[in-house]
């Protein structure tokens, strides 16, 4: 690999392994002190790799060089001494912390999920999270999180310090969660890692790479907690299989140009069936215990989404699947989809009844699903929903396929 | 917005009206989309709460027998909470509720917030 790839590659794994290792140990009221560190030493490499050449374990060099830095800031440090003492003394058995930098691999997952609990802290806000998240657990920098968010940099920098600030405020501790805690937590963990997903799935951001590398990393730290026995639960399996066949469908959804497919326009060959096999394999995963999370409805309705011919058991199994989510959590996008699938199982007739009694009236989904229903029952009616809906949308995309759904209607 | 209890009750003793598996299994999905309708007009004011059928009966001498059931036929298969307007959108509401289906009632009772 050339050099010129693989200092951002190897930044892009190594950095956050390192962070979350020296976090650990300094605590997070000096987690810039680890973040400096480790800048540092990939700015040694850049320099040291240049003249001297690539070593033979550039991530073996990079761990020995972050401990030697460390070492070297304890040494020169009296900070540590009144202040970080007290804190190695907290998180490490060890006695002798100046000698144990401990970056083997069961102690950096072990940090690393530590490091995931406290970012997904709810103190801070659900952005600040994935802001955080982004910054301290997948390595991105601040020109990247702007990328993604079509946000300033200043205000992406306001955003992730002054959730540090909380984080520190409220004297949140970078440690081993124990089971309790998990239980308690994982569901706003799960929460933060699925919005960084959807973030990159329906950003409206050109930039396609980067988009998928938020998914990526979402499906990164997801694969993360599945290794750790303490966070490999049935909800986390859900989760990773949603992704899954979420992302199977990645390559189908944009045509060349950015335009969105809608999935019953997808080119089916297009589908990665290697992520439908691995969804399938997380979703039988996931169906043990007793509990059904709202992730394994989602990645049910999602499986079935994956046959793309339609049966009458296929509709029926989705509808059910929308039923058991409404009925867990209200939310419009669901109470919408839920009536495309009744109309599936029981017929437009019926789903039109159903759907005006939704009255989400500033939602152009509303009026675009009546202009669906009313194709081909009353193209009238169609024609005037369809219309409301294009006065609502928000994006050119969205405005895109309404104005199609309107161009077929004027043909039939 | 009010709330209101609606309560079902049908005849789960008699065997001969009762329904046969095939059509408990039919009847179960109107539940299900009843309640999936209900939720997408976000109209449940409660969690649903699913209720155990055997149940327990204290008479006034204060003797406790097995089974919900006492002098009547009829006996509570649920209830839920639905946030409606008035009685009468409350009332709107318990017309599609599936046990009307298979014999039985619901009764409506408004939350009272003094």
């Amino acid at each position: 690999m050339m050099e010129k790839e693989l200092i951002p590659n190897l930044f892009r794994t190594e950095y956050q392994k390192i962070v979350s290792v020296l976090s650990n140990l300094f605590g997070i009221h000096h987690i810039e002190i680890a973040e400096d560190i480790v800048s540092d030493t990939f700015l040694a490499a850049a320099e040291t790799w240049a003249i001297k050449g690539i070593p033979d374990n550039p991530t073996a060099w990079l761990y020995t060089v972050a401990k030697n830095k460390t070492k070297n800031y304890f040494k020169r440090n009296d900070v540590f001494e009144k202040k970080i003492v007290t804190e190695i003394k907290y998180n490490t058995p060890l006695n002798n912390p100046e000698t144990e930098i401990d970056l083997s691999e069961q102690n950096i997952a072990d940090s690393q999920l530590a490091m995931i609990f406290t970012v997904c802290n709810p103190c801070n806000s659900n952005e600040a999270q994935i802001a955080l998240a982004l910054n301290l657990l997948c390595g991105f920098g601040i020109n990247e999180i702007s990328d993604a968010f079509l946000s300033n940099k200043e205000i992406i920098y306001k955003r992730i310090n002054r959730a540090k600030e909380k984080l520190k405020e409220e004297n949140i501790k970078i440690q081993h969660p124990n089971s309790a805690e998990i239980n308690d937590r994982i569901e706003t963990v799960l929460k933060t890692i699925y919005l960084l997903y959807s973030e990159g799935y329906y950003s409206t951001s050109q930039n396609t790479t980067l988009r998928k590398d938020l998914c990526a990393e979402a499906m990164r730290l997801t694969y993360l907690l599945i290794q750790n026995e303490s966070t490999n639960l049935p909800a986390t399996n859900a989760l990773m299989a949603l992704m899954c066949f979420h992302s199977s469908r990645f390559e189908a959804r944009t045509s060349e140009n950015g335009e969105i497919i809608l999935y019953q326009d997808q080119d089916e060959l297009l589908w990665n069936h290697e992520l439908i096999d691995k969804g399938t394999y997380f979703l039988s995963k996931s169906s043990t215990g007793n509990t059904l999370s709202k992730y394994h409805l989602e990645a049910g309705i999602a499986y079935w989404h994956t046959q793309k011919k339609d049966s009458p058991e296929k509709w029926q199994h989705i509808l059910e699947l929308y039923n058991n989510l409404i009925i867990l959590e209200y939310s419009p996008i669901v109470a919408l989809n839920r009536t495309f699938a009744l109309s599936k199982v029981n017929g437009k007739k019926e789903a039109i009844i159903e759907a005006e009694k939704l009255n989400l009236t500033d939602n152009h989904f509303y009026y675009s699903l009546l202009g669906n229903l009313y194709t081909d029952v009353d193209n009238k009616k169609a024609h005037q929903h369809f219309e409301t809906a294009l006065g609502l949308a928000k994006t050119t995309a969205e405005k895109n396929i309404i104005s199609k759904n309107i161009l077929q209607l004027s043909f039939f | 917005m009010n709330e209101f209890l609606l309560i079902f009750r049908r005849d789960f003793t008699t065997k001969e009206i009762q329904p046969s598996p095939e059509e408990m299994q039919q009847h179960f999905q109107q539940w299900q989309n009843w309640f999936g309708s209900l939720a997408a007009q976000d109209k449940l004011a409660r969690p649903l709460q699913r209720w155990d059928g055997q149940g327990k009966i204290v008479t006034n001498n204060k003797n406790v027998t097995n089974g919900p059931y006492v002098e009547i036929k009829e006996s509570i298969g649920g209830m839920i909470i639905v946030k409606a307007k008035d009685y009468d959108e409350a009332a709107e509401i318990a017309q599609n509720c599936p046990i009307l289906n298979l014999g039985g009632n619901v009764e409506i009772r408004m939350a009272v917030n003094s």
